[in-house]
């Protein structure tokens, strides 16, 4: 069965985005999100749909806090390097 | 310590990737979360997000139990990272959160470490050599 919260889609909102509110159909280009980790400084924290243990559950960075967490991107799945 | 592994798939198509591949290169697969970033904001907070191609490339960050990024490095995708440098840096931050002893060029676990202060001013020389890098 389900887990819940488990479905094709499934809107995630980031930390600091749950009041913000869904954003109007425009013929303009959105305004590009700054980049905001930097090294020195807290990372941002944010939350996402994940495969582990064999199943789906939502993950944020914060559940990680107080152990040393190493965050990795990788541009794809089935890539070669 | 922690892992969390981040591209623009979906988390099934990390279910399967896992199954089909991964659990075939290393004994039960990949150990760790494998995150779903599909519209790349995630990435775009990270600085790594190429809107372009709708891929993260290849950036890694190290965070301390305190939520600080301590380091990070940022390869384009074409070329892999070196593992053992990463847990050399990893195992530096940890031993000067441990200590307060600083670690310069090259060091490795059991190579001498600084300890920063006043009487150290002009005195580097004394302790460390290039020839120890």
């Amino acid at each position: 069965m389900p887990e819940k919260g488990v479905s094709c889609v499934e809107p995630i909102k980031q930390p600091g985005q749950e009041s913000a509110s869904q954003p109007q159909k425009s013929e303009q280009k959105e305004e590009p999100r700054m980049a905001t980790a930097r090294v020195g400084q807290k990372a941002p924290d944010f939350r996402a749909n994940a495969y582990i243990g064999g199943g789906f559950k939502q993950v944020s960075l914060s559940d990680y806090s107080g152990q040393w967490v190493m965050v990795c991107f990788y541009p794809g799945d089935f890539t070669f390097v | 310590m922690a892992v969390l592994a981040i591209s623009t798939n979906s988390q099934f198509v990390h279910k399967i990737w896992q199954e089909v591949e991964l659990s075939k290169m290393v004994e039960g697969g990949f150990p760790w979360p494998m995150l779903a970033d599909m519209n790349g904001h995630i990435g775009e907070m990270y600085g790594v997000y190429e809107d372009d191609a709708g891929v993260n490339i290849r950036g890694r960050f190290i965070i301390d139990p305190d939520g600080v990024v301590q380091a990070m490095e940022v390869l384009t995708p074409s070329v892999g990272r070196n593992v053992s440098e990463t847990i050399r840096q990893i195992k530096a931050f940890q031993h000067v959160r441990t200590t307060g002893e600083v670690t310069p060029s090259g060091w490795q676990p059991g190579k001498p470490t600084l300890k920063p202060g006043p009487d150290l001013v002009g005195k580097v020389w004394e302790h460390w050599s290039i020839d120890q890098d």
